[in-house]
Protein backbone atom coordinates (compact mmCIF):
# COMPACT_ATOMS: atom_id res chain seq x y z
CA UNK A 1 0.00 0.00 0.00
CA UNK A 2 0.43 4.10 -0.68
CA UNK A 3 1.73 6.34 2.35
CA UNK A 4 0.04 9.38 2.56
CA UNK A 5 1.70 11.69 4.93
CA UNK A 6 0.50 15.22 6.54
CA UNK A 7 2.94 16.82 8.62
CA UNK A 8 2.19 19.43 11.25
CA UNK A 9 -0.69 20.78 8.54
CA UNK A 10 -2.79 24.00 8.50
CA UNK A 11 -4.63 25.59 6.09
CA UNK A 12 -7.20 29.19 5.78
CA UNK A 13 -9.23 30.00 3.05
CA UNK A 14 -9.14 33.73 3.94
CA UNK A 15 -10.15 34.49 7.86
CA UNK A 16 -11.20 31.00 7.49
CA UNK A 17 -8.89 28.27 8.88
CA UNK A 18 -10.46 25.32 7.65
CA UNK A 19 -7.33 22.71 9.19
CA UNK A 20 -5.32 23.10 12.49
CA UNK A 21 -2.24 21.58 12.46
CA UNK A 22 -2.93 18.05 11.29
CA UNK A 23 -0.44 15.37 11.34
CA UNK A 24 -1.24 11.78 9.91
CA UNK A 25 -0.09 8.78 8.22
CA UNK A 26 -2.33 7.03 5.77
CA UNK A 27 -1.03 3.39 5.19
CA UNK A 28 -4.32 1.04 5.83
CA UNK A 29 -5.99 -0.24 2.61
CA UNK A 30 -9.53 1.39 3.51
CA UNK A 31 -9.72 4.82 5.13
CA UNK A 32 -12.91 6.97 5.79
CA UNK A 33 -13.27 10.53 6.86
CA UNK A 34 -16.48 11.79 8.60
CA UNK A 35 -16.94 15.06 9.96
CA UNK A 36 -20.02 17.75 9.81
CA UNK A 37 -20.53 19.83 6.66
CA UNK A 38 -17.25 22.38 6.58
CA UNK A 39 -15.31 20.70 9.08
CA UNK A 40 -12.57 20.44 6.80
CA UNK A 41 -12.29 17.27 5.73
CA UNK A 42 -12.70 17.87 2.33
CA UNK A 43 -9.92 19.95 2.04
CA UNK A 44 -7.66 17.16 3.66
CA UNK A 45 -8.78 14.72 1.07
CA UNK A 46 -8.09 17.26 -1.92
CA UNK A 47 -4.76 17.65 -0.44
CA UNK A 48 -3.85 14.31 -1.11
CA UNK A 49 -4.13 14.81 -4.87
CA UNK A 50 -2.46 18.19 -4.73
CA UNK A 51 -5.92 20.58 -5.30
CA UNK A 52 -5.14 22.05 -2.38
CA UNK A 53 -1.81 22.96 -0.80
CA UNK A 54 -1.00 23.40 2.62
CA UNK A 55 -0.09 27.10 4.51
CA UNK A 56 1.49 25.26 6.74
CA UNK A 57 3.45 21.82 7.68
CA UNK A 58 3.59 19.04 4.44
CA UNK A 59 2.00 16.30 2.64
CA UNK A 60 3.32 13.56 0.81
CA UNK A 61 2.51 10.68 -1.35
CA UNK A 62 5.07 7.98 -1.01
CA UNK A 63 7.76 10.48 -0.15
CA UNK A 64 6.53 13.00 -2.97
CA UNK A 65 5.89 16.54 -1.83
CA UNK A 66 2.12 17.00 -2.95
CA UNK A 67 3.00 21.28 -3.52
CA UNK A 68 6.45 20.51 -5.54
CA UNK A 69 5.71 17.11 -7.33
CA UNK A 70 1.87 17.82 -7.82
CA UNK A 71 1.67 16.19 -11.56
CA UNK A 72 3.61 12.55 -10.06
CA UNK A 73 1.32 12.83 -7.13
CA UNK A 74 -2.04 12.90 -9.52
CA UNK A 75 -0.73 10.23 -11.60
CA UNK A 76 -0.63 7.77 -8.75
CA UNK A 77 -3.58 9.59 -6.59
CA UNK A 78 -7.12 9.41 -8.52
CA UNK A 79 -9.72 11.80 -7.68
CA UNK A 80 -13.45 11.24 -7.11
CA UNK A 81 -15.65 13.66 -7.31
CA UNK A 82 -19.11 14.48 -5.30
CA UNK A 83 -20.56 15.80 -8.71
CA UNK A 84 -19.66 13.49 -11.53
CA UNK A 85 -21.01 15.96 -13.97
CA UNK A 86 -17.84 18.70 -13.02
CA UNK A 87 -15.93 15.14 -13.63
CA UNK A 88 -16.91 14.64 -17.25
CA UNK A 89 -15.09 16.58 -20.55
CA UNK A 90 -15.82 14.56 -23.18
CA UNK A 91 -19.38 13.99 -25.08
CA UNK A 92 -19.54 10.03 -25.40
CA UNK A 93 -18.98 7.54 -22.09
CA UNK A 94 -15.50 5.71 -24.44
CA UNK A 95 -14.34 8.75 -25.15
CA UNK A 96 -14.64 10.16 -21.44
CA UNK A 97 -12.66 7.15 -19.69
CA UNK A 98 -10.43 7.36 -23.14
CA UNK A 99 -9.64 10.83 -22.40
CA UNK A 100 -7.95 9.77 -19.01
CA UNK A 101 -5.32 8.45 -21.01
CA UNK A 102 -4.48 11.12 -22.74
CA UNK A 103 -0.88 12.01 -23.15
CA UNK A 104 0.55 9.50 -21.63
CA UNK A 105 2.49 7.58 -23.98
CA UNK A 106 -0.11 5.04 -24.78
CA UNK A 107 -0.37 3.43 -28.21
CA UNK A 108 -4.24 4.35 -29.53
CA UNK A 109 -4.60 0.32 -29.48
CA UNK A 110 -3.73 -0.12 -25.65
CA UNK A 111 -6.27 3.26 -24.72
CA UNK A 112 -8.48 1.31 -26.77
CA UNK A 113 -8.10 -2.11 -25.07
CA UNK A 114 -8.09 -0.50 -21.34
CA UNK A 115 -11.08 1.52 -21.95
CA UNK A 116 -13.37 -1.14 -23.16
CA UNK A 117 -11.88 -3.43 -20.02
CA UNK A 118 -12.98 -0.14 -18.08
CA UNK A 119 -16.13 -0.18 -19.10
CA UNK A 120 -16.90 -3.65 -18.95
CA UNK A 121 -15.75 -4.18 -14.98
CA UNK A 122 -18.34 -1.20 -14.60
CA UNK A 123 -20.76 -2.17 -16.65
CA UNK A 124 -21.09 0.69 -18.92
CA UNK A 125 -19.95 -1.27 -22.29
CA UNK A 126 -23.46 -1.28 -23.24
CA UNK A 127 -23.75 2.43 -23.43
CA UNK A 128 -20.25 3.41 -24.48
CA UNK A 129 -21.43 5.62 -27.44
CA UNK A 130 -23.63 7.19 -25.55
CA UNK A 131 -23.50 10.60 -24.82
CA UNK A 132 -22.19 10.95 -21.18
CA UNK A 133 -24.78 14.15 -20.07
CA UNK A 134 -27.37 11.53 -20.84
CA UNK A 135 -26.61 9.13 -18.43
CA UNK A 136 -28.44 8.42 -15.15
CA UNK A 137 -26.99 9.76 -11.65
CA UNK A 138 -25.78 6.27 -10.94
CA UNK A 139 -24.00 5.81 -14.06
CA UNK A 140 -22.48 8.92 -14.26
CA UNK A 141 -20.44 8.69 -11.03
CA UNK A 142 -19.71 4.78 -12.37
CA UNK A 143 -18.58 6.27 -15.21
CA UNK A 144 -16.55 9.43 -13.16
CA UNK A 145 -15.25 5.89 -11.10
CA UNK A 146 -13.80 4.43 -14.86
CA UNK A 147 -12.58 7.13 -15.86
CA UNK A 148 -10.47 7.76 -12.64
CA UNK A 149 -9.49 3.45 -12.86
CA UNK A 150 -8.29 3.13 -15.90
CA UNK A 151 -5.35 4.96 -15.65
CA UNK A 152 -4.65 2.59 -12.76
CA UNK A 153 -4.37 4.51 -9.71
CA UNK A 154 -2.42 3.75 -6.56
CA UNK A 155 -4.81 5.46 -4.50
CA UNK A 156 -8.05 6.41 -5.07
CA UNK A 157 -9.52 9.49 -3.36
CA UNK A 158 -13.53 10.24 -3.43
CA UNK A 159 -14.83 12.99 -1.82
CA UNK A 160 -18.73 12.28 -1.09
CA UNK A 161 -19.10 10.15 -4.33
CA UNK A 162 -22.86 9.22 -3.15
CA UNK A 163 -24.06 12.27 -1.66
CA UNK A 164 -25.83 13.16 -4.73
CA UNK A 165 -27.22 9.16 -5.63
CA UNK A 166 -30.33 7.79 -4.40
CA UNK A 167 -29.71 4.72 -1.49
CA UNK A 168 -29.41 1.51 -4.35
CA UNK A 169 -26.69 3.51 -6.34
CA UNK A 170 -25.19 5.07 -2.97
CA UNK A 171 -24.59 1.37 -1.95
CA UNK A 172 -23.33 0.09 -5.72
CA UNK A 173 -21.01 2.99 -5.49
CA UNK A 174 -19.85 2.30 -1.87
CA UNK A 175 -19.40 -1.11 -2.25
CA UNK A 176 -17.05 -0.79 -5.37
CA UNK A 177 -15.13 1.81 -4.04
CA UNK A 178 -14.31 -0.69 -0.68
CA UNK A 179 -13.99 -3.53 -3.14
CA UNK A 180 -10.92 -1.96 -5.26
CA UNK A 181 -7.76 -3.52 -4.63
CA UNK A 182 -6.39 0.29 -4.56
CA UNK A 183 -5.87 2.14 -1.18
CA UNK A 184 -9.29 4.05 -1.00
CA UNK A 185 -10.18 6.96 0.68
CA UNK A 186 -13.19 8.31 1.21
CA UNK A 187 -14.89 11.23 2.43
CA UNK A 188 -18.45 10.53 3.45
CA UNK A 189 -21.71 10.89 5.32
CA UNK A 190 -23.13 7.69 4.51
CA UNK A 191 -21.76 5.75 7.66
CA UNK A 192 -23.42 2.01 6.78
CA UNK A 193 -20.25 2.01 4.33
CA UNK A 194 -17.73 2.16 7.47
CA UNK A 195 -17.71 -0.85 9.73
CA UNK A 196 -16.25 -2.49 6.62
CA UNK A 197 -12.86 0.13 6.31
CA UNK A 198 -9.80 -0.22 8.36
CA UNK A 199 -9.83 2.92 9.37
CA UNK A 200 -11.82 6.16 10.04
CA UNK A 201 -10.77 9.09 11.05
CA UNK A 202 -13.97 12.05 12.33
CA UNK A 203 -12.38 15.56 11.74
CA UNK A 204 -13.92 18.18 13.55
CA UNK A 205 -13.32 22.40 13.38
CA UNK A 206 -10.08 21.40 11.66
CA UNK A 207 -9.01 18.93 13.58
CA UNK A 208 -8.63 14.94 13.46
CA UNK A 209 -11.23 14.53 16.75
CA UNK A 210 -11.08 10.79 16.49
CA UNK A 211 -8.92 8.70 14.45
CA UNK A 212 -9.36 4.81 15.52
CA UNK A 213 -11.32 1.33 14.07
CA UNK A 214 -14.31 2.40 12.84
CA UNK A 215 -16.31 1.04 15.56
CA UNK A 216 -14.44 3.73 18.26
CA UNK A 217 -14.05 6.31 16.00
CA UNK A 218 -18.03 6.31 15.11
CA UNK A 219 -18.71 6.18 18.72
CA UNK A 220 -16.85 8.89 18.98
CA UNK A 221 -18.56 10.75 15.99
CA UNK A 222 -22.14 10.20 17.44
CA UNK A 223 -21.09 11.59 21.03
CA UNK A 224 -19.72 14.61 19.08
CA UNK A 225 -22.67 15.28 17.02
CA UNK A 226 -25.05 15.10 20.42
CA UNK B 1 -21.35 16.84 -32.03
CA UNK B 2 -22.88 16.88 -28.74
CA UNK B 3 -24.25 13.68 -28.69
CA UNK B 4 -25.19 13.38 -32.44
CA UNK B 5 -22.50 11.14 -32.93
CA UNK B 6 -24.68 7.66 -34.59
CA UNK B 7 -22.32 4.80 -34.12
CA UNK B 8 -21.86 2.38 -36.78
CA UNK B 9 -19.25 0.58 -38.46
CA UNK B 10 -20.11 2.09 -42.35
CA UNK B 11 -17.40 2.72 -44.67
CA UNK B 12 -18.16 6.36 -43.95
CA UNK B 13 -17.96 5.84 -40.36
CA UNK B 14 -14.37 4.01 -40.83
CA UNK B 15 -12.95 6.74 -43.51
CA UNK B 16 -9.98 8.19 -41.96
CA UNK B 17 -11.89 11.68 -40.31
CA UNK B 18 -9.11 13.77 -42.07
CA UNK B 19 -10.06 12.48 -45.76
CA UNK B 20 -13.66 12.78 -44.35
CA UNK B 21 -12.84 16.94 -43.64
CA UNK B 22 -10.96 17.26 -47.12
CA UNK B 23 -14.11 15.46 -49.04
CA UNK B 24 -16.27 18.08 -46.98
CA UNK B 25 -14.61 21.65 -47.59
CA UNK B 26 -14.25 19.81 -51.53
CA UNK B 27 -17.94 19.00 -51.43
CA UNK B 28 -19.32 22.20 -49.96
CA UNK B 29 -16.69 24.27 -52.10
CA UNK B 30 -18.17 22.40 -55.57
CA UNK B 31 -21.77 23.12 -54.41
CA UNK B 32 -21.18 26.80 -55.41
CA UNK B 33 -20.50 25.98 -58.95
CA UNK B 34 -23.74 23.66 -58.65
CA UNK B 35 -26.53 25.31 -61.65
CA UNK B 36 -29.50 24.17 -62.54
CA UNK B 37 -32.18 21.49 -61.70
CA UNK B 38 -29.70 18.73 -63.18
CA UNK B 39 -27.18 19.49 -61.12
CA UNK B 40 -29.01 19.87 -57.79
CA UNK B 41 -30.51 16.48 -58.85
CA UNK B 42 -27.12 14.99 -58.97
CA UNK B 43 -25.82 16.14 -55.89
CA UNK B 44 -29.20 15.27 -54.23
CA UNK B 45 -28.83 11.49 -55.20
CA UNK B 46 -25.39 11.65 -54.06
CA UNK B 47 -26.00 12.93 -50.93
CA UNK B 48 -29.33 10.65 -50.53
CA UNK B 49 -26.63 7.71 -51.77
CA UNK B 50 -23.83 8.70 -48.72
CA UNK B 51 -26.60 8.84 -46.08
CA UNK B 52 -27.42 5.19 -47.19
CA UNK B 53 -24.06 4.04 -47.63
CA UNK B 54 -23.66 5.55 -43.70
CA UNK B 55 -27.06 3.20 -42.43
CA UNK B 56 -28.34 6.90 -41.32
CA UNK B 57 -32.06 6.61 -40.38
CA UNK B 58 -34.58 8.77 -42.37
CA UNK B 59 -35.80 10.49 -39.29
CA UNK B 60 -32.30 11.26 -38.16
CA UNK B 61 -30.87 12.68 -41.36
CA UNK B 62 -34.51 14.60 -41.64
CA UNK B 63 -33.53 16.11 -37.72
CA UNK B 64 -30.11 17.23 -38.94
CA UNK B 65 -32.07 19.52 -41.85
CA UNK B 66 -35.54 20.46 -40.14
CA UNK B 67 -33.85 23.48 -38.65
CA UNK B 68 -32.30 25.19 -41.75
CA UNK B 69 -35.83 25.40 -43.38
CA UNK B 70 -36.59 28.30 -40.71
CA UNK B 71 -34.14 29.77 -41.96
CA UNK B 72 -35.16 29.48 -45.45
CA UNK B 73 -38.78 30.34 -44.62
CA UNK B 74 -37.27 34.06 -44.48
CA UNK B 75 -34.52 33.54 -46.71
CA UNK B 76 -35.81 32.01 -49.89
CA UNK B 77 -38.89 35.28 -50.28
CA UNK B 78 -35.89 37.67 -49.63
CA UNK B 79 -33.41 35.95 -52.15
CA UNK B 80 -36.56 35.73 -54.73
CA UNK B 81 -37.23 39.35 -54.58
CA UNK B 82 -33.98 39.83 -55.07
CA UNK B 83 -32.85 37.82 -57.46
CA UNK B 84 -35.88 35.73 -58.55
CA UNK B 85 -37.29 32.29 -57.99
CA UNK B 86 -35.09 30.45 -59.77
CA UNK B 87 -31.93 31.32 -57.88
CA UNK B 88 -33.40 31.18 -54.56
CA UNK B 89 -34.47 27.60 -54.89
CA UNK B 90 -30.93 27.05 -55.72
CA UNK B 91 -29.64 28.66 -52.74
CA UNK B 92 -31.92 26.90 -51.15
CA UNK B 93 -30.65 23.82 -52.37
CA UNK B 94 -26.99 24.72 -51.91
CA UNK B 95 -27.77 25.44 -48.43
CA UNK B 96 -29.74 22.40 -47.25
CA UNK B 97 -26.94 19.89 -49.35
CA UNK B 98 -23.95 21.56 -47.05
CA UNK B 99 -25.88 21.36 -44.13
CA UNK B 100 -26.63 17.68 -44.64
CA UNK B 101 -23.09 17.07 -45.63
CA UNK B 102 -21.89 18.46 -42.55
CA UNK B 103 -24.42 16.57 -40.56
CA UNK B 104 -23.25 13.50 -42.09
CA UNK B 105 -19.64 14.23 -41.18
CA UNK B 106 -20.86 14.83 -37.40
CA UNK B 107 -23.28 11.88 -37.36
CA UNK B 108 -20.41 9.51 -38.50
CA UNK B 109 -17.19 10.96 -36.58
CA UNK B 110 -16.76 10.82 -33.44
CA UNK B 111 -15.19 14.23 -31.23
CA UNK B 112 -12.08 12.69 -30.42
CA UNK B 113 -11.70 11.60 -33.99
CA UNK B 114 -11.98 15.12 -34.64
CA UNK B 115 -9.46 16.50 -31.94
CA UNK B 116 -7.11 14.26 -33.29
CA UNK B 117 -7.70 15.29 -36.62
CA UNK B 118 -7.51 19.14 -35.44
CA UNK B 119 -3.90 17.97 -33.67
CA UNK B 120 -2.49 16.28 -36.47
CA UNK B 121 -3.49 19.66 -38.86
CA UNK B 122 -1.91 21.70 -35.84
CA UNK B 123 1.10 19.63 -35.01
CA UNK B 124 3.34 21.30 -38.25
CA UNK B 125 2.65 24.60 -36.50
CA UNK B 126 3.56 23.32 -32.60
CA UNK B 127 6.21 26.24 -31.76
CA UNK B 128 3.12 28.73 -32.32
CA UNK B 129 0.38 26.60 -31.24
CA UNK B 130 -0.13 23.65 -28.88
CA UNK B 131 -2.38 21.43 -30.56
CA UNK B 132 -3.25 19.34 -27.60
CA UNK B 133 -3.99 22.42 -25.96
CA UNK B 134 -6.42 23.44 -28.60
CA UNK B 135 -7.83 19.94 -28.92
CA UNK B 136 -9.11 20.15 -24.88
CA UNK B 137 -10.10 23.43 -25.26
CA UNK B 138 -12.87 22.26 -28.47
CA UNK B 139 -13.36 19.13 -26.10
CA UNK B 140 -14.24 21.62 -23.15
CA UNK B 141 -16.09 23.71 -25.83
CA UNK B 142 -18.64 20.99 -26.75
CA UNK B 143 -18.76 19.51 -22.92
CA UNK B 144 -20.01 23.19 -21.71
CA UNK B 145 -22.67 23.45 -24.00
CA UNK B 146 -25.06 20.63 -22.40
CA UNK B 147 -24.05 21.37 -19.02
CA UNK B 148 -25.21 24.94 -19.35
CA UNK B 149 -28.27 23.91 -20.96
CA UNK B 150 -29.09 21.63 -17.65
CA UNK B 151 -28.20 24.85 -15.86
CA UNK B 152 -30.38 27.19 -17.57
CA UNK B 153 -33.20 24.46 -17.38
CA UNK B 154 -32.99 23.65 -13.49
CA UNK B 155 -32.60 27.42 -13.08
CA UNK B 156 -35.68 28.26 -15.04
CA UNK B 157 -37.99 25.77 -13.27
CA UNK B 158 -36.64 27.22 -9.97
CA UNK B 159 -37.68 30.74 -11.28
CA UNK B 160 -41.03 29.19 -11.87
CA UNK B 161 -41.55 27.47 -8.42
CA UNK B 162 -41.24 30.70 -7.18
CA UNK B 163 -43.35 32.40 -8.96
CA UNK B 164 -40.21 34.85 -10.91
CA UNK B 165 -41.39 33.73 -14.37
CA UNK B 166 -40.78 37.04 -15.93
CA UNK B 167 -37.59 38.45 -13.85
CA UNK B 168 -34.71 38.14 -16.05
CA UNK B 169 -32.85 38.84 -13.04
CA UNK B 170 -33.95 35.59 -11.45
CA UNK B 171 -32.63 33.79 -14.72
CA UNK B 172 -29.17 35.50 -15.26
CA UNK B 173 -27.71 35.64 -12.13
CA UNK B 174 -28.24 32.24 -10.83
CA UNK B 175 -27.07 31.05 -14.34
CA UNK B 176 -23.70 32.86 -14.57
CA UNK B 177 -22.91 32.38 -11.19
CA UNK B 178 -23.45 28.77 -11.52
CA UNK B 179 -21.79 28.68 -15.26
CA UNK B 180 -18.41 30.09 -13.27
CA UNK B 181 -18.66 27.54 -10.06
CA UNK B 182 -19.17 25.02 -12.72
CA UNK B 183 -16.29 26.13 -14.59
CA UNK B 184 -13.92 26.29 -11.38
CA UNK B 185 -15.48 22.60 -10.07
CA UNK B 186 -14.42 21.59 -14.31
CA UNK B 187 -11.18 23.13 -13.70
CA UNK B 188 -10.22 21.24 -10.86
CA UNK B 189 -11.42 18.15 -11.97
CA UNK B 190 -9.03 18.61 -15.42
CA UNK B 191 -6.25 19.17 -12.74
CA UNK B 192 -7.09 16.10 -10.68
CA UNK B 193 -6.64 13.84 -14.04
CA UNK B 194 -3.57 15.22 -14.37
CA UNK B 195 -4.26 18.10 -17.18
CA UNK B 196 -2.80 20.86 -15.11
CA UNK B 197 0.08 22.17 -17.25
Amino acid sequence: MSVVEFAQVSHAFGEREVLRDITLRLAEHRIGIVGANGSGKSTLARMINGLVTPDVGRVTVDGLDVGRRGREVRRRVGFVFTNPDNQIVMPTVREDVAFTLRGRGLSAAEISTRTDAALDRFGLAGHAEHPSHRLSGGQKQLLALAAVLVAEPAIVVADEPTTLLDARNGRRIGALLAGLPQQVIVVTHQLELLPAFDRVIVIDEGRVAADATPAVALAAYDALLA
Amino acid sequence: MIGLYLPGRSVVHRTPTLLKLLLLAVGVSLLAFMRGPVAVAVASTLLAALFALARVPLGVAWRQVAPVLWLLIVAVPLQALFAGWPEAGLMAARLIIAVALAALFTLTTTVSSVLAACEALLRPWGRFVDADRVGLLIALVIRCVPLVTDIVKEVAEARRARGQERSLVALAVPVVVRSLYAADAIGEALTARGFDD
